[in-house]
């Protein structure tokens, strides 16, 4: 009981870790697209618990919400809307593969770097959750709005306008006219 | 002594648990009632009696249904995807009763009396309801993509696009309440209400009225009710994303809808209702409304149990006046009307908070 008390958050972690590693590992490996986007949304889910995990609930939660409530099911409904079979026939990916290695080298290089600085294990178990706002203590949720919307004003606004241009743009490509 | 994060094994985990229990149970017998009820109004409704038979009044029809139902086999599809077949009326269920755990019941205790008459009060409580009801929907996809049958995966594709749509609606006509408390903690989101001295449904008229009805009318089509109930449109699509299952599988389906209903009529009465707060909190000479000489908490709790099961019955209403919304209607509907409009009350009650 002590043992369980006392490591409990440091379990956890592991546990959902490799939760979520596992089911990365299948979204590619599995053959099925359904499979591989039922794969991604427990990835998605255990990375909300490892938020929560680390105390900070409002990004679990929005974790949750936007990508495993939103983004999921359009995805899922995509994928059952299409007839995936006959594209994967066509390989309309085979003249992309000179590129894609050269990012996959790119992409395996930053990863490299990132893992050898990092300590890859909870650090800090208890982090103290981001709660207080000039010294006065509110809730998380009111901690990241002010955080956002005072000190961080100008890169939430930027990434706004990027969303409303991505918006427009899939409106502009499925116009039909 | 173990402590356990700074508190005893009794205020731990035996105290929630018995909560947990409670109010699994009562909302199990709400739902089991519901049924019942659902068939005798529509029987009124339609100038017929409803079920009579079983017990006095047929009192006892929703036993008889459930022995009935435990009683059938459980056919799973031959070529159905069984793991998914399988999880899928789970995934209905499990998050409409998980949410159940922020809903504040009652009044939070005074210091050193009964335990308060909610499970648990989150900081991000609305957040969170919103983000497990929005995992529901997992349920319908996959019962009708698993079941390996046209009509269960139109029903899924169905439940799948007006889900998404209705959230939209749904998330910003909760805003308003969010703005007109400042939390989004369920509880401070009723005692903001009581301070204040009115509902939200009247807050800052009409935005908060406008903003009530936006929800509930997206509420009824997230749990997939008449006139939104195009998922299982029988007259299309035979039972829509549960024609294949039968016995307790598909009770469990039918347990989800209705769990989804007292959790959207719940987050509606705490959001715009009041919660446990009689009816003009802040009218002195109404005062006897709070029937003080009940044990404490149990007049709130009252309060907003009635106020719950109105909303069920404008549900069952809603089923014997309406007829069925076409697909592209409800599409319109959802996007052309509700969001607009809820966009408008959200920037407008912005701008009175803050000019104001």
């Amino acid at each position: 009981m002590e043992f369980l008390l006392v490591n409990g958050p440091g379990l956890l972690f592991y546990l959902f870790a490799a939760l979520a590693v596992l089911s990365a590992i299948l979204v590619v490996s599995l053959r099925n697209p359904m499979y591989s986007a039922f794969a991604l949304l427990v990835s998605f889910l255990a990375v909300a618990a490892l938020f929560f995990l680390l105390h900070a609930e409002f990004l679990a939660v929005v974790q949750i919400f936007v990508y495993g409530g939103g983004i999921m099911v359009l995805f899922l409904f995509v994928i059952m809307l299409v007839n995936l079979h006959r594209i994967q026939e066509a390989e309309i990916y085979g003249m992309q593969w000179p590129a894609a290695l050269l990012l996959a080298v790119m992409l395996i290089g930053l990863v490299s770097w990132v893992v050898a600085r990092v300590q890859f294990s909870p650090a800090n178990l208890a982090p103290a959750t981001l709660v207080s706002v000039d010294g006065e203590v509110v809730g998380n949720v009111q901690a990241v709005a002010w955080q956002l919307f005072q000190q961080y004003l100008l890169p939430f606004e930027i990434a706004s306008l990027f969303l409303l241009v991505a918006m427009i743009g899939a409106v502009v490509l499925a116009r039909k006219d | 002594m173990v402590e356990f994060f700074g508190e005893t094994l009794f205020t731990y985990a035996v105290v929630p648990l018995v909560k947990i229990i409670a109010a699994i149970i009562v909302v199990l017998t709400i739902i089991a009632y519901t049924t019942f009820a659902e068939r005798k109004i529509l029987g009124f409704l339609q100038v017929r009696t409803g079920p009579n038979r079983v017990g006095p009044w047929g009192l006892f029809q929703p036993i008889a249904d459930v022995a009935k139902l435990l009683g059938k086999e459980d056919v799973i599809p031959n070529r159905a995807v069984k793991w998914a077949y399988v999880l899928a009326p789970c995934l209905v269920v499990g998050p409409a009763l998980l949410i159940l755990s922020v809903i504040p019941y009652g009044p939070p205790s005074a210091e050193g009396t009964i335990p308060s008459w909610f499970i648990t009060d989150v900081n991000a409580g609305l957040l969170l309801v919103v983000a497990i009801a929005s995992i529901g929907v997992y349920g319908l996809i996959l019962g009708g993509w698993a079941s390996n049958n046209k009509f269960s995966m139109l029903g899924g594709l169905r439940a799948a696009a007006q889900m998404i749509s209705y959230e939209v609606p749904q998330g910003f006509s909760l805003i308003v309440p969010v703005l007109m408390a400042g939390t989004l903690s369920l509880v401070g989101i009723v005692e903001a209400q009581l301070t204040q001295g009115r509902w939200f449904i009247f807050g800052f008229f009409p935005f908060g009225l406008l903003a009530f009805f936006i929800y509930f009318v997206a509420g009824v089509a997230e749990s997939n009710r008449n006139p939104f109930d195009l998922p299982e449109a029988e007259s299309e699509l035979v039972a829509g994303f549960h024609t294949e299952y039968s016995g307790m599988r598909f009770a469990l389906f039918f347990l989800g809808e209705y769990a989804n209903m007292i959790v959207i009529s719940a987050v509606a009465v705490t959001m715009f209702l009041g919660g446990w707060l009689r009816p003009f909190p802040s009218v002195g000479w109404l005062s006897f409304l709070n029937l003080a000489f009940l044990p404490a908490g149990l007049a709130g709790f009252l309060w907003f149990l009635i106020k719950l099961l109105s909303f069920l019955f404008v549900y069952i209403w809603f089923r014997g006046t309406f007829p069925r919304y076409r697909f592209d209607q409800l599409m319109d509907l959802g996007w052309k009307w509700l969001i607009p409009t809820a966009l408008l009350s959200v920037v407008a009650t912005a701008l009175w908070k803050v000019l104001i």
